[in-house]
């Protein structure tokens, strides 16, 4: 038991940093390519207009990958962060459900379906 | 100030905050916010998405590296992610609803608040306590390393802390910072865990919790790419280095400068808020 737990914190650990390091590759690619692309416009931040529709969900954020679009592979780096402790949780829900622990299995299952609902809208 | 200028200095920013948030326990995340809005006139919607973004890759990098030492509590983090995770979404339908004045407002107050918190003296009470049943049938109880090797620890006030998660997962989900110091104070002070353990297990669940009100910022149109890169980048790399130097490092210094930096910020937030300039 002490031992199967260490071997499930040991995994998440090496998925948290996976993940993240993942993440922060996309990003800066998708920066660097976005920036020399687009560098010398002005950003304008200060007045709230919100994301296009193409950069507000998760199937939005694909097609824009597959487009081509700088901006949006920036957004689906930032998606993998997100993914990652949503992966954490999901890898819980079967470690637990392999431990027999029924009560706890549950809770991340209820843990990920909050998620999930939250990013999907 | 064009768009590679900009996200060169935000980068730089984003890199000063993670590598003192990370040094003083506060978390990069806490002061983005208020230098994106007062110094670079973003809107606080805008800075909150990219800030919230920047929480969960700091998280997650440093509970990779809490994990090895065993001081998380895997159970105690699932359990309370309930909290924080219901906590999170309300939050952050509230920060559609809520005027952006009193967004700033609220922050501050946070701010202020848990600046106070980490000058507070850590509490080491726990050990030989009357057991909390329902800690009992959550198996909550554990042990943790010790200079005199392993320790066991007994969870109190089960109902209180999990209270308590709601709050802090909310003001996350509206604020879009990690709440990290509430986190800590519930897990601490409320429920007795072991400060080493309610630390690195606070740090555990803010990714989690952060995620949750990231997909509604998302879907509100609250993250952009451009504004989010920089700072996401920056904050990571500084909270590297920032823990990395704090092995062994004098950051007494460091930490009044940091506090110091946050007082500031916090009172400024509050005070354009309240005139109505956020």
């Amino acid at each position: 038991m002490q031992k199967n737990e260490e071997q499930v914190e040991r995994t998440i650990g090496v998925m948290l940093r996976g993940g993240v390091i993942s993440a922060a590759a996309v990003v800066f690619a998708g920066g660097v390519w976005y920036l020399t692309r687009f560098g010398m416009l002005v950003p304008n931040y200060q007045t709230f207009r919100g994301e296009p529709p193409d950069l507000r969900s998760v199937a939005g954020v694909w097609q824009g990958v597959l487009g081509l679009q700088p901006r949006s592979v920036i957004q689906f780096g930032l998606l993998l962060l997100i993914a990652t402790p949503i992966a954490r949780v999901a890898f819980s829900a079967i470690a637990f459900a392999v431990q027999r622990d029924a009560v706890y299995a549950a809770l991340s299952l209820v843990v990920l379906t909050v998620l999930i609902f939250s990013l999907l809208g | 100030m064009n768009s590679l200028e900009f996200s060169l200095i935000v980068g730089l920013f984003g890199a000063a905050a993670g590598f003192l948030g990370a040094l003083t326990g506060l978390g990069g995340g806490v002061v983005i916010t208020p230098v994106l809005t007062l110094l670079f006139g973003v809107d606080i919607r805008y800075a909150i998405g990219a800030t919230l973004v920047s929480v969960i890759a700091t998280s997650s990098g440093a509970a990779s590296a809490f994990l090895k030492e065993g001081f998380s509590n895997i159970r105690i983090g699932m359990f309370l992610e309930i909290a924080t995770t219901f906590g999170a979404i309300t939050g952050a339908f509230l920060a559609t609803r809520v005027a952006t004045s009193a967004l700033g407002v609220i922050l501050g107050l946070v701010l202020l608040y848990s600046a106070f918190l980490s000058t507070r003296p850590k509490s080491e009470i726990h050990g030989k306590v009357r057991a909390d049943s329902l800690a009992d049938r959550l198996m909550l109880d554990s042990t943790y390393p010790t200079p005199h090797g392993w320790e066991p620890y007994r969870v109190q006030r089960v109902k209180t802390g999990f209270c308590m998660m709601f709050g802090a997962g909310a003001l996350s989900g509206l604020l879009g910072i990690g709440s990290g110091a509430l986190k800590v104070l519930a897990m601490d002070h409320a429920m007795r865990i072991p400060f080493k353990v309610s630390t690195s297990t606070s740090n555990f669940m803010i990714g989690v919790t952060a995620a949750a009100s990231a997909g509604i910022y998302l879907n509100r149109g609250y993250i952009d790419p451009v504004l989010a890169m920089p700072v996401m980048l920056g904050v990571s790399i500084g909270s590297l280095l920032g823990a990395r130097h704090l092995a062994g490092a004098e950051t007494r210094v460091l930490r009044i400068v940091f506090g110091v930096v946050v007082g500031v910020l916090a009172i400024e937030m509050i005070y354009s808020g309240l005139r109505g300039k956020i």
